[in-house]
């Protein structure tokens, strides 16, 4: 803590100074790499953007982080334990959110689950939990539909839904699958000063996007295809030549 | 009027102990019902409600109590199920479906062994409402409160488990433990209402409640609550039908209970598409709260 913060590579002498930090990880499912050779430093506050197309693995690395799928090979720390260790510290949105259509919820009560992680079994809500998310549901404009049933609301809405459960939980690390996905412009917007002020009290974020404008503001960006075309700041990583490697198939070399 | 409608019940001693043992199967279905139906669990304990066959048919060989049977098969059908989703190649369905086919011709080739086959079989599937002792009574009891007790400190994990399994698991409760649980929650409602109201019918009694309320609350406890509600004044109209029409006790209450649910899902639909010809979906929302209260007075 005392020394050197403002350095990317400095911190590197104590691991808990990352927020998330993977050496080597192959990622994939049944043993079987979906992208190998992953190495990672995000620091608290950083913003690591994931992009690619769909099966280019970005959904994998963020389940692996999230603790849902086990590396397959390699080392990876999340809040400097392993994935999965610290639910109340990691906040995790999949990238098709349920939409049960039998479930009797209301948006505020989704949200509301974003808490349970903090809560366990027993714990009773705290003034805490609820001015948590309060705070979630009006920094995502959820306000004007909270008590609508969730099978009631647009798709849109539902993510903003999603999105309000998440930051609810006042995570440390917040591992979110394409985000923005259905959001409107207005959407979008509400969503990029949240992940703003997340960022400003020191949450780490790391987002899946087809957007290459979201991953301007990235620290550290991760070009995915099955396997790295390139890591690194957003303006060494986004480079025509880049996207075209990722995004236009596979005779690009 | 009134006379026709309690005098039954405290005239017969028989009828409150089955009006009793049928609202504690009521709570118990309300309750495992609403997680039931949530998390869509309703062919998983179909097949467990038909898995308790055999065992019941063996206790009932034996001369054991029948209880114990049931449990017994119980446990062996929770076992199969949980390996056989979790193992196999197959769909969950299929190999359920298979399980369940299995253990039910198991149990009714061990009945038929017995002398009253025919009897022992529909007393198995019906159930005995009016047989009902007092020991069972207890024995529901604790079941009831067993099953409300769990689902009450598992709320949290429960909930996630039916909107999404992953968020369980990003939360911190482990996926696997939980849905035993909830198994065994099942699985105890079941035992315990079998001899009320047969291992047929009281998959009825775990979907109609459940289901009915589903369409009409926007909370899960409201939910439970309505399940329950629901599911007493079936188990009561039900009693009524069959002693005033000399009918079948379980088979009326189950009856009454679907009933109930059929004609709440024609008025839900009927004032959904009233809804959805009034203009887009979002003003829609905000008309639900607007207009429920005109609803009201139509009917």
């Amino acid at each position: 803590m005392g020394t050197t913060t403002d350095g990317t590579t400095e911190a590197s002498g104590s691991p808990s100074a990352w927020a998330i930090e993977a050496v080597a990880l192959d990622v994939g499912y049944g043993g079987h790499a979906v992208v190998e050779q992953i190495e990672l430093a995000l620091r608290p506050g950083g913003l690591l953007c994931l992009i690619g197309t769909n099966g280019s693995g970005k959904s994998t690395l963020l389940k692996t982080l999230a603790g849902l799928v086990h590396p397959v090979a390699g080392e990876v720390r999340v809040v400097g334990d392993a994935p999965g260790a610290q639910p109340a510290r990691v906040g995790y949105l999949s990238q098709h959110p349920a939409s049960s259509f039998t479930l009797p919820l209301r948006a505020a009560d989704v949200v509301a689950m974003g808490r349970f992680a903090h809560l366990g079994l027993l714990r009773r809500v705290r003034p805490i939990d609820r001015s948590a998310c309060a705070e979630a549901i009006e920094r995502m404009g959820v306000a004007a539909f909270a008590d609508a049933p969730l099978m009631e609301l647009s798709g849109g809405q539902r993510q903003r839904v999603h999105l309000a459960q998440a930051l609810a939980r006042q995570a440390d690390v917040l591992l979110l699958d394409e985000p923005t996905a259905g959001l409107d412009i207005e959407g979008r917007e509400t969503f990029a000063r949240a992940v703003a002020a997340e960022r400003a009290r020191g949450c780490a974020v790391v987002m899946s996007t087809h957007d290459i404008d979201d991953a301007e503001t990235a620290d550290l960006v991760l070009l995915l295809a099955g396997r790295i075309v390139a890591a690194g700041p957003p303006e060494q990583v986004l480079t025509p030549e880049n996207l075209r490697a990722s995004f236009g198939g596979t005779g690009v070399h | 009027m009134s006379g026709w409608l309690i005098e039954p019940f405290t005239d017969n001693e028989w009828l409150a102990r089955a009006l009793l043992a049928g609202v504690l199967v009521a709570l118990a279905c309300a309750v495992v019902g609403t997680f039931v139906v949530l998390r869509g669990l309703a062919f998983v304990a179909d097949a467990l409600a038909h898995g308790v066959l055999p065992g019941i048919a063996v206790a009932v060989l034996l001369g054991w109590p029948a209880v114990l049977g049931a449990a017994a098969g119980t446990v062996v059908m929770m076992g199969g199920v949980s390996v056989i989703t979790r193992r196999s190649r197959l769909s969950g369905d299929t190999a359920i479906g298979l399980l369940f086919a299995g253990m039910l011709a198991l149990g009714v080739m061990i009945t038929s062994k017995s002398r009253s086959f025919f009897g022992d079989l529909t007393r198995i599937f019906t159930g005995d409402l009016f047989g009902v002792d007092a020991t069972e009574l207890l024995w529901q009891g604790i079941a009831v409160l067993f099953v409300m007790g769990v689902a009450w400190v598992c709320r949290r994990p429960f909930l996630l488990l039916s909107l999404e399994p992953e968020l369980a698991t990003t939360s911190g409760f482990h996926v696997c433990r939980y849905e035993n649980l909830l198994l065994l929650i099942v699985a105890v409602a079941i035992v315990s209402s079998f001899q009320a109201v047969g291992t047929l019918l009281v998959f009825g009694m775990l979907l109609a409640p459940a289901a009915t309320a589903a369409l009409v609350t926007r909370r899960v406890g409201a939910m439970m609550a309505v399940a329950a509600l629901v599911g007493s004044v079936s188990v009561y109209a039900g009693l009524l039908l069959s002693y005033h029409a000399d009918l079948a006790g379980g088979a009326s209450v189950v009856a009454v209970a679907v009933g109930i649910f059929l004609v709440t899902f024609a008025v839900t639909e009927v004032r959904r598409s009233v809804g959805t010809r009034r203009g887009t979906r979002v003003s829609h929302i905000e008309s639900a709260h607007t207009h429920g209260g005109q609803h009201g007075h139509h009917h």
